[in-house]
C-alpha cells in the first residue's frame, strides 16, 4: 500500500495555507500505511543559505550546542530553528556538503533529512495526525509539497527509511510501490559519486532522479529515463525547488488520481486525500495515465505532460 | 425516496440497510450524498432497487451487485462492479482500474474513460465504455461483451477464451491470442442490444470485433521457451 499526496500551488494567496492542506491530505490516506510519515515542504528560503533539516533521537541533548558548532565549521552564524526531532540549519550556500560530514563524523546521532535553498522534510515512525501535529505542519506556509504514509515492504520501519527522500539539494521523491532492481542500482549510483544513506529500495529512486539531474536532464526527462531503468512497481511524486512531478510504471497497479484547477495541482493515491481542496467539486480530475511524465513549474503557464518513449 | 448522508451517518449502516432490502421492500430508491470518494459503497446488493451515489467513490463500489440499479453520479475508483451476478451500475464520469472485473451476470455502463485492465476475467457481465479503456482490459475474459465506443490500450484481450470484444476505435495492440473476427448480422444486432442497454446512441456498424484465436486453450510445446 502506501499513501502519497501532492500539493503543488500556482495562486499564492493558497501558499499560507500549504502546510494545512497537505497535513489534511496525508491525515485522510492514514489506512493506506501506519508505519511512518513525512512532508516536505517548499517554503522560505534566506538569500545565499542553504537549510539544513536534521533529526536526532535525542533532540535535547544534540540540539543544545549545535548551532554553535556547526557555527565553528563554517565561521559564519548559523540559526538553528528546532521543531521537535527536527531542527532546521540555515548555513552559508556552498557549506551544506562539509556541514555534513562534520555531523556524520562528529555528531553521528544528528541525521541529516535534506539540505536545499527552500526544502525542508520533517518525517518519524507513526501515523501521519501524531507525525504532522509533533511538527506542526499545519503552521507551514510553502509554494509545493508532498507526503506520505507508509506501509513498510522492503526495507526496515525507521525515521530514515521514511519518505520522502532527499538526495540532492532541493529534491525529494515519495513512492508507493517496490523496485526490484534497487540493490544494482544502488551500487551503481555510489559509484557514481551520489550520497544513499539507507537500503531503502525508494531512496535509490531519489537517488537515480538526482544523478540524472546532475548529468543535465530536466526533471521530466529524468522520469522519463527511470521508465527504462528502475524495473518494479512504482507511483513517484517528486518535488524540486520549482518543480513537481509525477510518473507511473507501465503496469500502473499503483494507485493515483490528480486534480487541477486555477489555483493548484494536487496528486492523491486515492480521491479521498483531494476532496476537501478548494474547488474540488470544478476541478479537472483525472487518473495519470501508464508511462507517461507529468511535470509542472512554477512561471510556465501551460501545464506540460508528456508521453514517454 | 430514502435519502443517507454517507458522511454524518458511516458506510456500516448504509450497506447493512441495504442489505435488509428485499423483492417486496417499498424503499425502491436510495440517494447517499455525500461519498467523498469513499470505499465499498453499496457493495453486496440483493434487491431490485435504485441507488444513485451523489458524487465520486472510491474502491469497489457496488462490488458483487445483484438485482439493484446503481448510479453514480461522479467517477468510481478501483473495482467499480467487482464480480457483478446481476442488475446495472452506470458511471456519469470516469473508472479506475479493474472495473467490472470477474463479473458473472448484469450490465456496467461508464460514460467517461476507464482505466487499465477494464473487464480483466470477466465471466458473463457486459461492460460498455462510452470512452476509452486502458491496458490489458478484458484479459483472460471467459464470457460476456465489452464495448468499447472510443480506443483500447495495449494487450487487449491477452489471454482471451471466449468474451466478445467490441471496439469503435483505435486497438493499441491486440494481446496473446486475441485476434479480430468478422462483424456478422447477429453481432450487429447483439451489438444494437448493448449499445442501448448501455445508454449509448453509437451506430453498431462501427464498431470491430474481437476475440479469441483459442490457440491457447491447450498445452503445445512450442509454446515453451
Amino acid at each position: 500500500m502506501c499513501g502519497i499526496v501532492g500539493l503543488f500551488l500556482k495562486d499564492k494567496m493558497l501558499e499560507p495555507r500549504l502546510g494545512a492542506l497537505l497535513t489534511d491530505m496525508l491525515i485522510t490516506m492514514t489506512d493506506r500505511g501506519p508505519d511512518s510519515a513525512g512532508i516536505a515542504v517548499y517554503g522560505e528560503g534566506a538569500p545565499s543559505h542553504t537549510k539544513l533539516t536534521v533529526q536526532s533521537d535525542t533532540p535535547d541533548e544534540d540540539f543544545a550546542d549545535l548551532s554553535d558548532a556547526v557555527q565553528a565549521v563554517v565561521n559564519a552564524p548559523v540559526a538553528l530553528v528546532r521543531r521537535d526531532t527536527h531542527a532546521v540549519l540555515n548555513v552559508p550556500a556552498g557549506t551544506a556538503e562539509t556541514v555534513r560530514a562534520h555531523l556524520r563524523r562528529e555528531v553521528p546521532s544528528v541525521r541529516v533529512m535534506s539540505f536545499g535553498d527552500t526544502l525542508e522534510i520533517y518525517k518519524e515512525v507513526g501515523l501521519p495526525a501524531d507525525v504532522a501535529s509533533r511538527f506542526d505542519i499545519a503552521s507551514m506556509s510553502g509554494s509545493h509539497g508532498i507526503g506520505h504514509t507508509r506501509m513498510a515492504t522492503e526495507s526496515a520501519v525507521t525515521t530514515l527509511g521514511a519518505h520522502p527522500f532527499n538526495t540532492g539539494a532541493d529534491q525529494c521523491l515519495v513512492h508507493n510501490g517496490s523496485l526490484s532492481n534497487h540493490n544494482a542500482m544502488r551500487r551503481r549510483l555510489r559509484r557514481e559519486g551520489i550520497h544513499i544513506e539507507t537500503m531503502n529500495d525508494s531512496e535509490v529512486a531519489a537517488a537515480y532522479l538526482t544523478w540524472k539531474m546532475a548529468n543535465g536532464a530536466t526533471l521530466g526527462e529524468a522520469l522519463e529515463q527511470s521508465l527504462d531503468d528502475l524495473d518494479g512497481f512504482f507511483n513517484f511524486v517528486v518535488g524540486t525547488k520549482d518543480g513537481f512531478g509525477v510518473v507511473r510504471d507501465p503496469i500502473a497497479c499503483k494507485p493515483a488520481v490528480m486534480a487541477e484547477t486555477d489555483q493548484y495541482v494536487a496528486f492523491g493515491s486515492e480521491y479521498r486525500a483531494l476532496v476537501n481542496l478548494p474547488g474540488i467539486d470544478s476541478a479537472r480530475v483525472w487518473e495519470p495515465e501508464p508511462a507517461t511524465v507529468y511535470f509542472w513549474r512554477h512561471g510556465e503557464t501551460t501545464t506540460p505532460s508528456r508521453k514517454a518513449a | 425516496m430514502q435519502t443517507y448522508d454517507l458522511e454524518a451517518n458511516g458506510l456500516r449502516d448504509l450497506n447493512a440497510a441495504l442489505h435488509d432490502q428485499n423483492t417486496e421492500t417499498n424503499q425502491t430508491r436510495w440517494d447517499v450524498i455525500n461519498p467523498r470518494g469513499s470505499h465499498a459503497i453499496a457493495v453486496g446488493l440483493d434487491a431490485p432497487i435504485e441507488v444513485n451515489v451523489k458524487g465520486s467513490t472510491g474502491y469497489y463500489c457496488a462490488g458483487m451487485n445483484k438485482q439493484a440499479q446503481v448510479r453514480i453520479h461522479g467517477s468510481a475508483g478501483p473495482g467499480v462492479a467487482e464480480n457483478m451476478m446481476s442488475g446495472k451500475v452506470v458511471i456519469d464520469g470516469d473508472a479506475s482500474q479493474y472495473a467490472g472485473a470477474t463479473g458473472r451476470g448484469g450490465t456496467l455502463v461508464i460514460k467517461g474513460n476507464a482505466s487499465s485492465r477494464c473487464g480483466i476475467s470477466m465471466k458473463g457481465i457486459d461492460n460498455v465504455v462510452h470512452g476509452n479503456v486502458g491496458h490489458m482490459s478484458a484479459f483472460m475474459g471467459q464470457s460476456g461483451n465489452l464495448v468499447v465506443c472510443g480506443d483500447a490500450g495495449e494487450a487487449l484481450g491477452d489471454s482471451i477464451y471466449e468474451a466478445r470484444l467490441f471496439v469503435r476505435g483505435k486497438v493499441k495492440s491486440l494481446g496473446a491470442d486475441c485476434v479480430e473476427k468478422e462483424m456478422r448480422p447477429e453481432h450487429i444486432e447483439l451489438l444494437r442490444d448493448l449499445l442501448a442497454r448501455g445508454e449509448c446512441d453509437a451506430a453498431p456498424e462501427e464498431f470491430r470485433r474481437y476475440g479469441s484465436a483459442r490457440q491457447l486453450y491447450n498445452f503445445k510445446i512450442d509454446n515453451a521457451y
